[in-house]
Formats: C-alpha cells, structure tokens, sequence
C-alpha cells in the first residue's frame, strides 16, 4: 500500500480590504465596533466619577474640573459623538434583525440617517450644556 | 463520499463540536441594546441636569429617589452586559493565538463584572446617603 502524500490546495481568497473602494455602509459598519470599544473606555470615567461622587470629595473635585477643562470637554464631546452614533446604528441593526432595510438604497440611505442623526444630536446635547451654563 | 479538497476549516472542526452557546449570545446582545435605548437616553437627560454641577452633593440628590436609583442599576448591568457580548466578539475576531484569547476573554468577564460591581456599590452608596 503506498501512502500518498495529500494535494495542496489554494483555497481561493476574497480581494484584500485595501483594493476596495471605500464606501459610507463599510465606513458606518467599522465605526460600530470602533465607537462601541470608545463608549467601554468611556465607562471608566463614569466609574471614577460616580465613586468619587460617592466615596472621595476631592478626587470628584479633580475629575469634574478635569471635565469640566477643555480636554475633558473634547473627550466628553467625542464620547457623546459616539453614543449617539451606536445608538443610531444600534437601532439601524435591529431594523435588519427582524429583515427590514437590506436593499442596497435602504442600506446607504440608513447609513446617511445614521451620520446626520448622530451629528445632529450631539450638537443639539451640547447646544443644551452650554447654553445651560451660561 | 469524498470530502471536497476546498473544506473550509469550519467543517474541519464540526466534528469537535461547538460551544452551543451562539444563540443565547445573540439573543442577549439584542435585549440589552433594547433596554439601552431608553434606559441611555434617560441618563443622559439625567446628566444634563446633574453633572454640570461641581457639586456632588446634586447627584446625592438625584439619586436619594428610588426610581433614579433602581433606574441607573439597571442600566449599568445593561451596559456591562452589553459591554462584555460586544467586546467579547471583537476579541474572538481579531485575537487568533489561542492562549492570549483565552486571557482576554476571561479578562473581559472579570473586568466587566467588576465595573458593574463597582459602579452599583457607588450608586448605593449615593442613594443612601441622604438617608442617614
């Protein structure tokens, strides 16, 4: 009996991310992952907030000015960005769970919805702080 | 019947079996981001209103009332579940070598379980307060 050696195959490959062309649904569908990673980050100053809040006065002085500075602010517009983008893309998702909103159009107009939503909403939040602490 | 020589590698391990836990993954990433859809936008509202303030005095306050307090428990479990289901698959695509995916995921699990520990101790800690 002669043992053969198995063939080798090249299984094919699907084209490499960089030759495609970059598109609005691929960009948004990227942004979930990358904005829900943001928000896990995010949660780390929610903690320390909240235990300073509860347990030490003067770290929650620390962090509210630090917050309340301009880095804080940025990192905190950035951060509601976010939110709002993976809630809208969230909702976009469970629209496709129950079927709905898979055609190419749908797809590319949900996508835009979800841009100008999220834009939209967080410069509608913080139209709402500042004039608020003003 | 003869195999066809372009099996991919999921047929490959078919016969080791899986995990059986997929569905239920699904499942409970969908109701979390269900509950997290009015359960953050009421904490953002709610931040409007109290974390503009230098004081912690104002979330004291905004949580010495049982509904805030229950309200907020409930979104951060929402939020840490939600976090671990999310990141969790983020870690099973992108990390291949098996011994730093374990690590992570069980890393993943641990932190999760603990910020949400952490931050409902806090949220206790606040809503009594004002009670002593």
């Amino acid at each position: 009996m002669t043992e053969k050696a198995p063939p080798t195959y090249t299984r094919p490959t699907s084209p490499h991310l960089q030759i495609y062309h970059w598109q609005l649904t691929m960009l948004v569908s990227i942004l979930h992952r990358v904005t829900g990673v943001a928000l896990f980050v995010g949660t780390f100053v929610l903690i320390a907030w909240i235990w300073a809040a509860a347990y030490d006065a003067n770290s929650f002085t620390i962090i509210h000015n630090f917050l309340a500075g301009i880095y804080g602010r940025i990192l905190l517009i950035g951060w509601s960005l976010a939110f709002y983008f993976h809630l809208a893309n969230g909702i976009r998702h469970l629209f496709w769970d129950v079927g709905m909103g898979f055609e190419k159009h749908q797809a590319d107009a949900s996508a835009w919805a979800v841009v100008i939503s999220s834009v939209a909403l967080t410069a509608g939040t913080w139209t709402i702080i500042l004039h608020g602490a003003q | 019947m003869e195999k066809s020589p372009l099996r991919s590698p999921l047929s490959k391990v078919r016969g080791l079996g899986s995990a059986k836990h997929g569905t239920g993954h699904f499942i409970m990433q969908r109701l979390t981001a269900i509950a997290l859809i009015p359960l953050s936008l009421w904490f953002v509202y709610s931040l409007l209103n109290v974390a503009v303030s230098p004081d912690s005095a104002k979330i004291e306050l905004w949580l010495s009332g049982e509904f805030n307090a229950c309200l907020l428990i409930v979104m951060l479990i929402a939020v840490f579940y939600h976090a671990k289901l999310g990141l969790q698959t983020i870690i099973e695509d992108y990390i291949h070598c098996p011994c730093m995916k374990i690590t992570t995921l069980i890393a993943n699990i641990f932190v999760n379980f603990a910020f949400a520990a952490i931050s409902i101790l806090a949220v206790l800690k606040l809503h009594f307060t004002l009670l002593h």
